[in-house]
């Protein structure tokens, strides 16, 4: 792509990858979540791809270091549903603990960050998951389409 | 159960929609045009899903700052939301399958393309 | 034990997830620690799930609320109806769970030496493992919704499956004609499921029991909840991709594809049986479900007698056997508002269908465990290119003897005591569709006799001379479902009894279903 695509990608892609970072974490107090932000992450990189071409982003950003992502982010998601297993699979015990532990009021509020129990940290889970799987899948597919060979 | 719009026009485009995706998906022999239908059926489908959630008069149903009012129902804007995720992850693999068989048989054309008969 | 008998449910789902995630890192240690992973997640599936049978056998119906703050909190308080999500697991759908974990670990077993030649081996696992999350999913939930989600987990981790030998164009083809159809199908379900949604305003499946009166919205989402599971179970006339697909998957995994199938069917039941239940019209619906039953016997068995690949002969054979389900409980849906009819045969039909579905997994499974074994040894798939295996390949044509006499019900195998007990109950029904049965049946017979006589008996061809028997992780997935033909050919009545006449009777009890989830209120 040309000169001026390139400039301009390299300007806005902090922008897009913080913007879908922001979406992630906040995701339970405004609209949002782990699937959305990480969905606008992998917007970020198939920006990237289109701006400067499939295989020198390959020599960067390898198919497998995603791969090992996308597994943590899953066994993050999983590992806390069962941490709750005392009580019942899926239980929030981190609510009224000290992390991500405050209870919001009732009605309209002024949303707090801190709160929530495990929901903030299984969208953090889903959104790694989501972001690895989604570039994965744009990178094999321009690689695919330009011919070139995915290594293993 | 309202809508608050004339004539319901949520709902009819949830119609149009699907009727022309199944247009598509019956007659189209490209196999991307297939994978088109398909998507446009899936968005006919989260429309649906959507639309039916809503109350007249009704605001977002976020409580950061909400101001006074009832709010629309959120659960339908949930199920929208794990089908549109389904709906990424069956469009990549077919997209996919169809890039796979280009390779083998060189035409994107169903009829064509055919190896399995019988 | 008891706190392990109390999460069974949802261990069994969550166990095989979190070993489909671990595979990829565990295959970065080496081959061994990664099948250790995952037959040891399977092995426990399989434990859990019988220990969660002999607890639903003793103590009734389980019921499970995912985040509440004890398991059967269904509904909090300050509620009128469930909101959270609800695993409710009666004796039908343990038995459901228990052909799918049986099955998934003799393909899981299976497929150990069919990777050594491919590439990609954590990929494969961690959708084999998708795929049995998926299928214990769906038979286990108690909850629409969550039914459209676990459909199309096992929708896209089967296609990827079938598609998964990339170097055969046709494998592509077949993993693509099933992800299509599976996707447009799975789609009508969640439009029927927003239809029900928009009316009474719950998700959970008993609330919507008890809440359904059959108005005319109703109708429309039953019928495309009808079509679109027909269209996943293949039956005919919706059967088109079935062949290109149960011929082209790989190793293990055709059974567990099959069983998926099955899992869509008993999908079907449960809208049928508890979800709508008395308040819709048995009889015409029954019929309906009948005639599908005929179609998917007689279209099946009749295209599959003149197929050259085996696999796709087996594929038709699925299709026919399909049908023998359809067709007992078929007759049992269509009598269920009459007590008298239904306690004198109506039941028997039932259980007959029910108990045809574990026998068909087991010796179809088999069946299709053999012809993967012809081609991981020959290379080919096409009848007319073999012969004269016996002599090389002992013990898998004595497999294949065993699995095709129980296809064709020929006593004492367990194939010919489910037939019996269709036949006898859909006689007192309608005369005509027993005999068509049997005649279905009887080209069965023909069918697979021609086949084994291609494969295995007249003159070896020359180029295979060399041909040895399969290596034993076959052979051992192949043993595990042999033995169990065996055992249930030995025992049928105590079969029956143990698993099959619980399942007959939790189907037929919706108001069981129902008081079990809202009766705290």
């Amino acid at each position: 792509m040309s000169k001026i695509v390139r400039t301009m990608s390299n300007i806005l892609i902090p922008l897009v990858f913080i913007f879908g970072l922001y979406i992630i974490l906040h995701g339970h107090i405004s609209p949002g979540g782990g699937f959305q932000g990480g969905a606008v992450f992998a917007s970020g990189v198939a920006m990237i791809i289109v701006a400067f071409g499939s295989a020198s982003v390959q020599k960067r950003l390898k198919e497998h270091h995603l791969s090992v992502l996308e597994s943590a982010g899953a066994l993050i998601f999983i590992g806390l549903a069962f941490g709750g297993l005392a009580t019942i699979f899926f239980f929030n015990f981190l609510a009224g603990s000290a992390v991500f532990g405050n209870i919001p009021p009732s009605g309209s509020n002024p949303g707090d960050l801190w709160t929530g129990g495990v929901i903030p940290l299984m969208n953090i889970g889903v959104g790694l998951k989501v972001l690895g799987g989604l570039s994965a899948i744009v990178l094999v597919m321009a690689l695919a389409s330009s011919g070139i060979e995915v290594e293993e | 159960m309202t809508v608050g719009l004339p004539f319901n026009i949520p709902f009819l485009a949830v119609a149009a929609l699907i009727s022309i995706s199944f247009i598509i998906i019956l007659t189209q022999r490209n196999l991307i045009k297939l994978v088109m239908g398909i998507v446009i059926m899936q968005a006919g489908v989260n429309l649906f899903l959507v639309s039916l959630g809503y109350r007249t008069g009704g605001i977002v149903p976020i409580f950061t700052h909400a101001p006074e009012g009832a709010m629309v129902l959120p659960v339908p804007q949930a199920l929208t939301l794990t089908s549109i995720v389904i709906g990424v992850a069956c469009t990549a693999l077919m997209l996919s399958l169809i890039v796979l068989t280009y390779r083998h048989t060189g035409d994107t054309d169903a009829e064509k393309s055919r190896i399995l008969k019988g | 034990m008891d706190s392990l008998v109390t999460h069974s449910s949802i261990l069994a789902i969550a166990i095989p997830l979190l070993a489909a995630f671990l595979t990829p890192l565990a295959s970065k240690v080496g081959d061994r620690a990664r099948n250790t992973v995952v037959i040891g997640a399977l092995a426990l599936a399989e434990f859990l799930v019988i220990i969660l049978a002999r607890d639903i056998y003793l103590n009734g119906l389980h019921v499970y609320t995912l985040g509440a703050a004890a398991t059967d909190l269904t509904i909090p308080e300050h509620y009128m109806v469930p909101v959270r999500i609800i695993l409710e697991v009666d004796a039908m759908s343990v038995f459901m769970g228990l052909i799918t974990t049986t099955i998934s670990l003799a393909g899981a077993i299976y497929s150990i030496s069919f990777l050594k030649q491919e590439t990609g081996g954590d990929r494969f696992y961690t959708l084999l493992l998708l795929l049995a999350v998926g299928m214990l999913g769906l038979e286990f939930t108690g909850d629409m919704f969550n039914f459209f989600v676990f459909l199309e987990i096992l929708s896209i981790s089967g296609a990827a499956l079938a598609a998964f030998r990339t170097r055969f164009g046709d494998a592509t083809e077949g993993g693509f004609k099933y992800i299509v159809i599976s996707a447009v199908g799975a789609l009508v379900v969640l439009f029927a499921v927003g239809i029900l949604y928009a009316q009474y305003n719950v998700l959970s499946m008993a609330a919507l029991a008890q809440a359904i009166q059959y108005t005319a919205l109703d109708k429309i989402a039953l019928a495309l909840l009808v079509v679109a599971l027909a269209m996943k179970l293949a039956s005919v006339p919706l059967h088109m991709w079935a062949p290109d697909t149960y011929s082209v998957a790989p190793a293990g995994t055709t059974p567990m594809i099959y069983v998926a199938s099955q899992a869509c069917l008993y999908g079907m039941f449960r809208v049928l049986f508890s979800l709508y239940g008395v308040s819709l019209d048995t009889l015409a619906i029954g019929w309906i479900v009948i005639v599908l039953g005929v179609l998917s016997m007689f279209v099946g068995v009749t295209m599959a007698v003149h197929q050259s690949d085996i696999k796709r002969l087996m594929a038709y054979h699925a299709i026919s056997q399909s049908g023998y389900m359809l067709l007992g409980i078929g007759v049992g849906l269509a009598v269920l508002a009459d007590p008298q009819a239904l306690a004198s045969y109506g039941r028997e039909a039932i259980s007959g269908g029910i108990f045809h579905i574990i026998n068909n997994a087991l010796y179809k499974g088999l069946l299709f465990l053999t012809a993967e074994a012809l081609f991981f040894s020959l290379g080919t798939r096409d009848l007319n290119k073999m012969g004269g295996m016996f002599r090389n390949m002992r013990y898998t044509a004595i497999f294949f003897i065993v699995g095709a006499l129980a296809i064709s019900g020929v006593p004492p195998f367990n194939g010919f005591t489910s037939k019996l007990m269709i036949y006898e109950s859909v006689y007192n029904f309608s005369p005509v569709l027993a005999v068509i049965a049997m005649l279905v049946s009887i080209v069965t017979l023909a069918s697979f006799t021609k086949a084994f006589q291609s494969a295995f008996t007249g003159p070896a061809l020359p180029q295979h001379d060399n041909i040895r028997e399969v290596p034993k992780p076959m052979l051992i997935g192949m043993g595990i479902l042999a033995i169990a033909i065996v055992f249930f050919s030995l025992f049928p009545s105590l079969v029956v009894n143990t698993i099959v006449t619980p399942a007959t009777d939790a189907l037929i009890d919706q108001a069981g279903y129902i008081g079990a989830v809202m009766g705290g209120a």
